[in-house]
């Protein structure tokens, strides 16, 4: 099935909601974070569906937002879809899916450990790779560390206008 | 008579642990009634790295996320960059890729089998097993200089053309490997205090396996026929036969036999590819330097551990924006306490084995 056709189901399913297809992922539906809980619950339990496997889920720092991808796939279907929520930058929080999928689990800490998004009801929400005691979430793409050096041919942050990945899809 | 249940660390420096894996449990006696993994002990934030690095000066480290098959990580973050910028790729190099990514299979399962014995008690199979595993050590040394981290597959094809030589030693390496299996059949696979070690431990149940994220051979033993070499098909597998080896019952004697038959398949997948590598060019010419279009790209590979996946977000420059590697130990280890909740201490090698988790994949 393609994403289209997912986001056709998706929009008859929850009428009225803002759920469109992304224009940078031939794969992308972005969906409003607090609509996150819904529509990945549909998408699991809906038999013509059945995205049973949570693949990843990662962020991407846009400069502008924090952009959270959840990558699901149905190993009986062999389809894919990536949910793209947008969260605030500043104080970013989603809902755990960890109930949907066991497998977001660790990814979820993944996510808070290195881009400081708060999972609400996450079971165990601490970080997973870096020390318990660390300050700051180094993939966010202003964090600095006395011992983080740029490579002198590194352009300076925020090289583009734009947020990156914002038309003329490639994939 | 009181009793209480007491906390152990298993870790991070402990031989069975492959690598640095620290297991906090909490034991009855000997039963163990909880498994915290912590993990991270050797995270190099390579992720962070890729931001600050060309497209091509990644590919070095694409070879250390997973040492024991750095062909295939090399291979699935080539696939991916070439998605994205529309790099073809000629026919000789797709076949070189796909002989170099099961020579690499085999170089890893064979590493597994050692370790996993290894940790069982069993010292002489890890003799045989490097036997042939120096073989094709030798053929990698000899195609791109390397024994470990071999930086060899390229956008567009692959460094350097096979050598000569090559074919000979192949065919000298295959039939050793061929008389090579039956003989750890024979040493290991019936042999009463392995099956002992084995037999209905560490089962998973095929929902929690997909529910968890399993992939690779892990999954497979637990009965789930899934494999991206057949479900999405990437370079040349749809015009090679193989099959694909499932268990039935999950536990860790059966993940044992499917990667055992996965090297069968691995040996027939090589002879077919050698019989059909076209002649012609091995790379496509590119400028040192691409820049990709704006734009995301994902693409997925069967890696000798799993789901190997590379999602990278392009910007336009000549640097990936974000670039995330989706390692399949990662999710498989998450699936280790409930393998080892209610079993003996001594089985969480058998456990820990039979998954073939490799910590700087997990760590990245």
């Amino acid at each position: 099935m393609t994403r289209n056709e997912i986001l056709e189901i998706l929009r008859d399913a929850f009428p009225g909601r803002h759920l469109e297809a992304d224009p940078d992922n031939n794969d992308g539906i972005r969906i409003p974070p607090p609509d996150l809980p819904e529509v990945a619950a549909f998408l699991k339990t809906e038999p013509s569906l059945d995205f049973n496997y949570l693949f990843f889920i990662t962020a991407v720092d846009r400069l502008k937002a924090l952009e959270v991808i959840h990558h699901l796939y149905s190993m009986g279907k062999g389809h894919h879809v990536i949910l793209k929520t947008s969260l605030d930058r500043e104080n970013p929080a989603l809902d755990s899916v960890t109930a949907l999928w066991p497998a977001a689990n660790w990814h979820e800490r993944e996510v808070y450990d290195l881009f400081g998004v708060r999972f609400d009801g996450h079971p165990d929400l601490r970080r997973i790779l870096l020390p318990e005691d660390w300050e700051g979430h180094p993939m966010l793409r202003d964090f600095t560390h006395p011992n983080l050096i740029r490579r002198p041919d590194s352009p300076a942050e925020g090289r583009s206008e734009e947020a990156p990945g914002r038309g003329n899809p490639a994939s | 008579m009181r009793t209480e249940e007491y906390t152990l660390n298993m870790g991070p420096q402990h031989p069975s642990t492959h690598g640095v894996l620290k297991l906090v449990l909490t034991l009855d006696g000997e039963v163990v009634r909880e498994a915290v993994p912590h993990i991270g002990f050797l995270h190099r934030a390579l992720e962070k790295i890729a931001e600050n690095r060309t497209y091509l000066q990644f590919i070095p480290i694409t070879d250390r996320f997973e040492y024991l098959s750095s062909m295939s990580n090399n291979l699935a973050y080539c696939l991916a960059v070439e998605k994205l910028a529309q790099i073809p790729v000629p026919p000789r190099a797709e076949y070189i890729r796909v002989l170099m990514a099961e020579l690499n299979r085999l170089a890893s399962h064979l590493m597994w089998f050692s370790s996993m014995l290894l940790d069982l008690g069993a010292t002489t199979p890890f003799i045989y097993a490097f036997r042939e595993r120096e073989r094709i050590m030798d053929i990698f040394e000899m195609t791109c200089g390397a024994r470990l981290t071999y930086n060899y597959i390229r956008f567009g094809g692959v460094s350097q053309d096979l050598p000569p030589g090559f074919l000979e030693k192949m065919r000298l390496f295959l039939s050793a490997m061929k008389k090579g299996l039956p003989e750890y059949h024979a040493l290991v696979t019936e042999n009463p205090i392995f099956l002992a070690r084995t037999r209905g431990i560490g089962i998973l149940n095929p929902d929690l396996a997909v529910a968890c994220g399993v992939s690779g051979p892990s999954l497979r033993g637990s009965g789930i026929a899934f494999d991206i070499r057949k479900a999405e098909p990437y370079s040349v597998y749809p015009e090679l036969s193989f099959n694909i080896p499932t268990g039935t019952d999950g536990d860790v004697h059966d993940r044992y036999l499917v990667r055992m038959k996965e090297m069968e398949e691995s040996v027939k997948i090589i002879e077919q590819a050698l019989d059909k590598v076209p002649e012609g060019r091995y790379r496509t010419t590119l400028p040192q330097r691409i820049k990709p279009p704006k734009g995301e790209v994902f693409s997925r590979i069967e890696a000798p551990r799993g789901d190997t996946g590379v999602f990278i977000v392009s910007d336009g420059s000549e640097k990936p924006w974000r670039l995330k590697f989706r390692a399949p130990s990662f999710s498989n280890l998450s699936v280790l306490p409930h393998l080892v909740r209610g079993g003996r201490i001594s089985d969480i090698m058998a456990c820990i084995g039979s998954l073939d988790i490799i910590l700087p994949e997990v760590d990245r």
